[in-house]
């Protein structure tokens, strides 16, 4: 018998290899060091900016290996990574705060290898330096917010309907408003039901101690928690934009955990203010003398606690209607934010105005923090840590109205210039529908991930050198073929996984190193399974073919369970653990194809076809 | 040299000294487990870690004199790797500014200090991370129990479930004896251990059925023997080349996943050890007969009609 292959495998097999090699090529080419420089307001950038750039950076000795634009933002290349830095810092100088420069490693992907849309692994946050965040949403917080924004609705329409309420408050998930009899209670009830239908309402007591008690349904609760998972989400990528990041990652982590990773970015702290800022605005109109107690609030002034207003309760719109936002200065060179509001907001803003001429109007700045406190159990002295969200509230500005506002005003009474530029910002990138807290964080500094990629590789090649020795020294011919093998089962491996865009983190390297000492398995179950053939008996053309018959169960069933565990790591695993998982798996099946097809072909290639009188197995 | 395969080792013969063997690292490490307990790296206990990188190599005992003057407590400083590096520990969950703080203190001597790493993990996540992962390691051992049994048997499940507890244990006992690190990445190696052993099991297995279904003899301790010698050299082989890379992997891939490359080697070599003379020998008291194997003897025949 001959062991002969038909055409369509070997061609099979060739246009795998093929394209493997086309999209693990990307990955020899390093990125470049470069910065990004884009407009703070996301215009684009003048031409002459980016030249006076180019000029400083030569006067410094800085070398240039290309300028490119893409929409606006301009990317400029440098020729080593220790300019990185300096040059970062010259860019910022020449073009002032309305830009923003950025730590970038550009993609050096040549053009004829990106016609097939071929791009090399991202490197994880361990292998480039950068922050890792963990955040997890208040969900508690976020109900407990939408609950005041419709009480607030549900005041405004029982005024307008002119039914009288004395008191509303707020627990867990339920709203009650206490009326001073029960006919006003029915009547505001078939009021309130028509237009929010997303509640369970309750009738309690009667006559003066009659309230009605308003629960959200379950539905409505989990709703309410996704979309503030998702709101956040948005937020936090519009922030993480606004900072500058090149590659970001804002990604949703569990129910109610979110996790945010800022490549190159050193300077956690700004990160984290910027990030985890939970300021929003409130605009709401000053009470009127004979305004009833239940109505108001009182709030002091941030700048000055001696000095306090009493306001309406009722909010007019929250800085969730700005759809612009900058920071300037006004005549007398005091920071002011300049705001523009959307639709919705200016009809708020117009209809509330219009009518209260003359009155004042304050601005609110609302933060949530939260404080940990340690609690000792009495009985079992074990010590837990207990987080107490609270909201502080300070006035920023009071001043008379003078005509109806519209869509477009500004606001002033701002401590600095930095307060009202991170005040515009955090306008613009929206407010967190809930808020979040710091759970985890980790930073990577870059000559870590410089270290961490230069060992990996090392070990890489280390390893494969050791098992190509192994395999040649054992198996002569046949190992040559399982070698082959090997290295194309590598080629495969990082080609799969820059096709699917994954992430390579240092257990990621781990987990190739791994997969190349099992990948070559497969070959041994083969390779003596036939030499045992051989002593059996059979003839050579028999032992090969019954070598890999007999084998091929082994090696699918043994690589299925391998493969099983590898998937369950995935799915509980995070971050690290995951980009393991993710290599150890694509490495089972590509190393499956390489040593059952490739070495089988290479194999039939050289003996099949023709009587064989000795192996050199 | 004599080929291994025709060594004919009489490991059944040896599986009593083989379980006593086993008794004595199980016993070792589950006492190691229970007494030393296990080092819970900082993913798992929540708790703050800086590393800084020093110009020339500094005092231990200063900074952590500095460091309690300052207002931290429960602080541990030991070196990481080099005797510039210093890793510093903080069983406190501080929040995310401590890395740059505690940089700032040390640089106030006028040394060079900097930051290369500061992790910060809430209590929190650390506990929702153990209780995922102890879930996670019993779904892994259930689902590959499940394919076994459907593929095999199910005292073959049983033999190879008592075989990967083994390898578990032994593996999480070496970290407590030695008080290494236990952290994510560790877990991960565990779990890839399982994949491995239960891997070299299968083999052994698919051997160990191939050679009830073929042989004439109804002696079982013959049979395995007759496998598991069939199987050794394939067995030396593959744990032979991962055990270089993982060499290759200890000795140069960094402090970082020293732990990992530690969990992984470990796991071989006593995963190696336990398909070999544990997961076979256990079929023996399981009482693994040719009947258990019947139903499926027909394709056995067309299998062989098959070949040329």
């Amino acid at each position: 018998m001959l062991n002969r292959y038909p055409l369509w495998k070997y061609l099979l097999i060739l246009v795998v290899l093929v394209v493997g090699l086309i999209y693990s090529l990307p990955n020899l080419f390093p990125a470049d060091p470069a910065i990004q420089v884009s407009d703070a307001q996301g215009n684009a950038l003048d031409e002459r900016q980016i030249t006076r750039v180019e000029e400083a950076l030569s006067e410094r000795d800085i070398a240039i290996k290309a300028i490119e634009e893409t929409n606006g933002q301009w990317l400029i290349r440098l020729q080593s990574d220790d300019d990185q830095l300096d040059a970062r810092d010259i860019a910022a100088d020449v073009l002032g705060p309305n830009a923003t420069v950025a730590l970038n490693l550009a993609d050096a992907t040549p053009g004829w290898l990106q016609a097939f849309s071929a791009s090399p692994m991202t490197l994880g946050l361990d292998l480039r330096g950068g922050v890792h965040f963990l955040l997890e949403v208040d969900m508690e917080a976020a109900l407990t917010q939408r609950l005041e924004v419709n009480a607030s609705a549900m005041r405004e329409m029982l005024r307008s309907e002119r039914i009288r309420y004395r008191n509303t408050t707020i627990e867990e998930r339920s709203l009650s408003i206490d009326f001073a009899s029960s006919e006003d209670r029915d009547a505001a009830r078939r009021l309130i039901s028509r237009d929010f239908p997303n509640f369970e309402y309750t009738s309690e007591g009667d006559g003066r101690a009659s309230s009605l008690v308003m629960t959200l349904s379950d539905m409505t609760v989990s709703e309410i928690q996704d979309y503030a998972i998702n709101q956040n989400l948005t937020t936090l990528r519009n922030r993480v934009n606004e900072l500058g990041v090149a590659e970001p990652m804002v990604q949703r982590q569990g129910p109610s955990q979110i996790v945010v990773e800022l490549p190159g970015v050193q300077d956690t702290v700004a990160a984290k203010r910027i990030v985890g800022a939970t300021a929003n605005l409130e605009f709401r109109l000053e009470a009127r003398n004979d305004t009833p107690d239940v109505e108001t609030e009182r709030f002091e002034f941030r700048n000055d606690p001696a000095r306090s207003a009493e306001l309406m309760r009722d909010v007019i719109i929250t800085g969730d209607s700005v759809s612009s936002a900058s920071n300037s200065f006004d005549e007398n060179g005091r920071p002011q934010v300049n705001i523009n509001l959307d639709g919705t907001g200016g009809t708020l803003m117009n209809r509330a105005t219009r009518t209260n001429i003359g009155r004042n109007m304050a601005v609110l700045f609302i933060e949530h923090k939260s404080e940990d406190r340690i609690e000792v159990d009495p009985q079992t002295g074990e010590e837990t840590i207990i987080r107490e969200p609270y909201t502080e509230r300070g006035l920023i500005s009071l001043a008379t109205i003078q005509s109806a506002l519209g869509n477009s005003f500004r606001i002033t009474g701002l401590d600095s210039p930095t307060e009202a530029a991170e005040l515009s910002l955090l306008l613009r990138s929206g407010s967190l529908a809930a808020p979040i807290y710091f759970v985890q964080e980790r930073t990577i500094g870059p000559s870590l991930g410089a270290e961490n990629i230069e060992r990996g590789l090392l070990s890489v090649q280390i390893g494969l050198l050791l098992v190509v020795l192994f395999m040649l020294v054992r198996y002569k011919v046949f190992g040559v073929f399982a070698n082959i093998a090997l290295a194309l089962n590598l080629t495969l491996l990082v080609a799969v996984m820059s096709m699917l865009g994954a992430t390579l983190t240092l257990p990621g390297i781990a987990g190739i190193v791994l997969t190349l000492g099992m990948a070559v398995d497969a070959n041994v179950l083969i390779f003596e399974r036939i030499r045992e053939e051989l002593r059996n008996g059979l003839s050579i053309q028999q032992a090969i073919y019954a070598g890999y018959e007999r084998a091929f169960t082994s090696i699918v069933d043994a690589n299925i369970t391998t493969l099983l565990v590898a998937v369950i790591l995935f799915s509980i695993g995070t971050g690290p653990v995951k980009g393991f998982a993710v290599t150890l798996s694509i490495g089972i099946l590509t190393s499956m194809f390489t040593a059952l097809l490739v070495t089988r072909s290479m194999v039939n290639l050289t003996y099949g076809s023709k009587p064989v009188k000795k192996l050199w197995i | 040299m004599k080929p291994l395969s025709q060594l004919r080792i009489d490991f059944m013969g040896r599986r009593n000294l083989a379980f006593v063997v086993s008794a004595v690292m199980l016993i070792v490490s589950i006492g190691a487990i229970l007494f030393q307990q296990l080092n819970l790296g900082l993913d798992f206990t929540g708790g703050t870690l800086v590393e800084v990188r020093y110009g020339a190599a500094p005092s231990l005992d200063a900074i952590r004199q500095l460091l309690e003057n300052s207002g931290f407590q429960d602080v541990s400083v030991q070196t990481f790797g080099a005797s510039t590096e210093v890793l510093i520990r903080l069983q406190q969950a501080f929040d995310g500014d401590v890395g740059n703080e505690v940089v700032s203190l040390l640089r106030a001597d006028g040394e060079s200090v900097n930051l290369v790493r500061a992790e910060f993990v809430g209590a929190q996540v650390g506990d929702q991370l153990r209780d995922q992962s102890g879930l996670g390691l019993l779904v892994a051992l259930g689902v590959v129990m499940l394919y076994v049994a459907l593929r095999f048997q199910y005292k073959f499940a049983l033999g190879a479930l008592l075989a990967l507890l083994h390898d578990v244990i032994i593996v999480v006992g070496v970290f407590a004896l030695f008080q290494l690190d236990f952290d994510l990445t560790v877990l991960a190696a565990i779990l890839a251990v399982i994949g491995y052993s239960l891997n070299d099991t299968i083999v052994v297995y698919d051997r160990i059925r191939e050679t009830i279904r073929t042989s004439r003899i109804d002696d079982m301790p013959q049979i395995f023997n007759e496998a598991l010698n069939a199987t050794l050299s394939r067995t030396l082989a593959t744990s032979g080349t991962t055990i270089l890379v993982l060499l290759a992997l200890l000795v140069l891939g960094g402090d970082m996943i020293e732990n990992f490359a530690i969990a992984l080697l470990v796991g071989i070599v006593v995963g190696t050890f336990s398909s070999i003379y544990i997961s076979g020998a256990l079929l023996i008291p399981l009482k693994l007969s040719r009947e258990d194997l019947i139903p499926t003897k027909k394709e056995v025949d067309e299998e062989e009609e098959e070949l040329p």
